[in-house]
């Protein structure tokens, strides 16, 4: 045990450079945070993730979100147990027939303001699941999507990066909207 | 008893060349061989639907050989096994959900996957308007002073969705009943007329901390059934692509475990060698979980000597890296009081639900398909599987660590013999109907396909069966007499998938 605290001291970090924010869903995100900026937020994020039907590979990634590698707490960011707690719900997976109504009172428990950032192929009108009878469609047919992050799964990169706009938008108050 | 029918039982080597051969039984065959099973003769491997016939896969340790029993069911039902035979429940039920499939004489007539929410009812059978379910009707529990704890789908982690009924009296578990089905994405009926290309798409997306391992299956049933010689390169490839998802998984899956005892440390220790596994499947192979890596025929990437020393480099980095930390776990006394006794299954209960993966082997049952079944390109490499007696969370710890190492040395003596030459071979059609089964180690266990084409080589059944199917049930038992506070850490040393078994 003292081994790898000593080892934590004397070695430099993992944690690598944060990316550069996504422009693109900088620019998106203009209209969501028109209405709340800074002062209500503060400069922090409290995010609930939501396995809406997904094959479990984007949660994958949202796990190592929390590895020392890209230690999304230093921006401000963190994951919460309950939705009643949360900003933000990260919801993956095409949404399954099953899970719709669960997605949707979670969402309902959420307090605004709030916003949602679907995460995957899938999480875009279903991706290869579309057409199934077992479901419902992408995120955006079940509640309102704020921000998509595209990939299958997305990589930590390309989470942070799209995470980091919200950070973005937050910090330049009420922006372009 | 009377006399077992005579199945069509294959060899390993056979039903990896060749299509499979199903053997139709007659009702009363059907009977003999749920008692067969229900006497401990044979391993159940699965059981599906299909038009208007039920099938089941059975294992007979002891010659190891495989066999599929055909009952054919027009009128639509078929006896139960599950009453004889508890493993055969859920799959009944699931068949019942998808086909419209009648188990005569079942226990347990609930519906399993079908949530009364789907656009049709009975969608791979009649697919008739859904006139939706009553209300679930969980197993009544007696006694004095219990209370229940409803938990899910929605859990507090970043985990995937499904529903946990505890009866609690006190701290004490007195009885878990699962319910799952929450992500069911109809994965069976999309599969239906499908061509290979978007079979081994949607068999990717099915689990996807096992993706190398559904497309493995996959590939090798469309390759049984249509004959396809498969270049020695893309055995080699395949195998180094499953032992570096084996890597991944079991030491996220060490940390997890940790984690949930409160040991935060080896969370972040593990999560930085699980990195360390993930980019070196990106450099090597493209892609972090190295998805659609493995198509029907071969290979659909190359190994370049940069990527051979990217492999080499990651053993190195995981045997140097690796054995502190498992010292660190073994002498962390604090942590062993949380997974030491805790969780525990017996041996009898995995034997009779033929539990792969590390909650078999944890709790005595030796197999693992990559000896006992064997495939290319593990025939021809050293492996030594671990089997430990407990059966409980350090068990599976255990077996863990040592198929960390195991999975090392594999690398290793793969990337020493890696013969040169193609990558893939065209997939040719048959001209005719042709049945196929795949059968891999996946991290979690074994993961069987079984694949019916028609004449013009789509497809026109696949039943994908994870082996979480034989694994979430034992959960239930494990969890008994435990308190609430240590399901996370028991749930997690099982780490069932909820997409593979709810497709």
């Amino acid at each position: 045990m003292r081994r790898f605290l000593l080892e934590g001291l004397i070695r430099p970090p993992l944690t690598e450079a944060a990316p550069e924010p996504d422009a693109a869903a900088v620019e998106a995100l203009g209209q969501a945070f028109a209405q709340a900026g800074r002062e209500t937020l503060g400069r922090s994020l409290a995010i609930r993730q939501v396995d809406a039907g997904s094959c479990n590979g984007c949660e994958l990634e949202i796990q190592a979100l929390s590895n020392p590698y890209y230690d999304l707490e230093r921006f401000g960011l963190h994951f919460v147990a309950s939705p009643r707690h949360a900003d933000v719900l990260l919801v993956t997976g095409p949404v399954t027939r099953n899970m719709a109504e669960a997605l949707r009172r979670t969402y309902d428990a959420t307090p605004g303001p709030k916003w949602v950032i679907a995460v995957g192929d899938c999480a875009k009108g279903g991706g290869c699941f579309a057409g199934s009878y077992a479901i419902a469609g992408g995120v955006a047919a079940v509640v309102p999507v704020d921000l998509h992050i595209p990939g299958c799964p997305p990589d930590p990169v390309a989470l942070l990066k799209g995470l980091l706009a919200l950070v973005e938008r937050m910090r330049t108050g009420t922006g372009t909207g | 008893m009377t006399d077992l029918p005579d199945l069509a039982w294959t060899r390993s080597r056979d039903f990896r060349a060749s299509p499979f051969t199903a053997t139709p039984v007659s009702r009363q065959e059907w009977e003999t061989l749920t008692q067969a099973l229900a006497g401990g003769m044979f391993t159940m491997m699965s059981l599906w639907g299909e038009e208007g016939a039920a099938c089941m896969a059975l294992h007979d340790p002891l010659t190891r050989r495989v066999a599929v029993a055909r009952l054919a069911a027009a009128s639509g039902v078929f006896p139960s096994v599950g009453v004889h035979h508890a493993p055969a429940q859920r799959l009944e039920r699931a068949a019942a959900d998808l086909f419209g499939l009648v188990p005569e004489g079942a226990a347990d007539a609930r519906p399993w996957l079908d949530h009364g929410r789907w656009e049709i009812a009975h969608p791979l059978g009649a697919a008739s308007a859904n006139p939706g379910q009553p209300t679930y009707r969980f197993l009544p529990v007696y006694g004095e002073s219990l209370n229940e704890v409803p938990v899910g789908p929605v859990h507090a982690g970043i985990i995937e969705p499904g529903h946990f009924r505890f009866t609690a009296q006190g701290e004490t578990v007195v009885r878990l009943e699962e319910r799952l089905g929450y992500v069911h994405k109809g994965i069976d009926r999309l599969m239906r007329g499908a061509s290979l290309a978007r079979g081994a798409e949607l068999a990717a997306r099915t689990s996807g901390d096992s993706t190398v391992g559904y497309s493995w299956a996959f590939a090798q049933a469309v390759e049984a059934a249509l004959c396809v010689a498969v270049p020695e390169r893309a055995f080699r490839l395949r195998g180094l692509m499953a032992e570096v998802e084996r890597l991944a998984n079991h030491l996220g899956d060490i940390g997890a475990i940790c984690n949930d005892a409160a040991f935060a440390m080896m969370q972040a220790q593990m999560s930085v060698l699980r990195e360390k596994v993930l980019r070196a499947a990106q450099e090597a192979f493209g892609h972090r979980f190295m998805r659609d890596r493995i198509v029907p025929g071969g290979v659909a990437s190359d190994l370049d000597a940069e990527g051979e020393g990217v492999l080499r480099a990651l053993v190195a980095e995981v045997r140097d890296r690796f054995p502190p930390l498992v010292d660190l776990y073994d002498n962390t006394a604090s942590l062993l009081d949380r997974t030491v006794a805790t969780g525990s299954v017996s041996a009898d209960l995995v034997r009779r639900f033929g539990a792969g993966g590390y909650v078999g082997r944890a709790s005595g049952r030796d197999f693992d398909t990559r000896r006992d079944l064997r495939y290319a390109p593990y025939d021809m490499l050293k492996l030594d599987v671990p089997v430990q007696a407990e059966g409980d969370v350090n068990a599976r710890v255990w077996i863990r660590i040592r198929e960390v190492e195991q999975s090392c040395s594999l690398i290793t003596q793969m990337l020493n013999a890696l013969p040169r030459g193609a990558l893939r071979t065209d997939v040719a059609q048959a001209g005719e109907p042709r049945e196929g089964l795949g059968l891999i180690e996946g991290f979690r266990g074994d993961i069987l396909v079984w694949l019916s084409l028609d004449a013009e080589g789509r497809i026109r059944r696949c039943h994908m069966r994870d082996p979480s199917w034989f694994q979430w049930p034992l959960l239930e038992a494990a969890i008994e007499g435990n308190i609430i506070a240590d399901f996370p850490l028991c749930n997690k040393s099982f780490n069932c998938s909820y997409s593979g078994h709810d497709l």
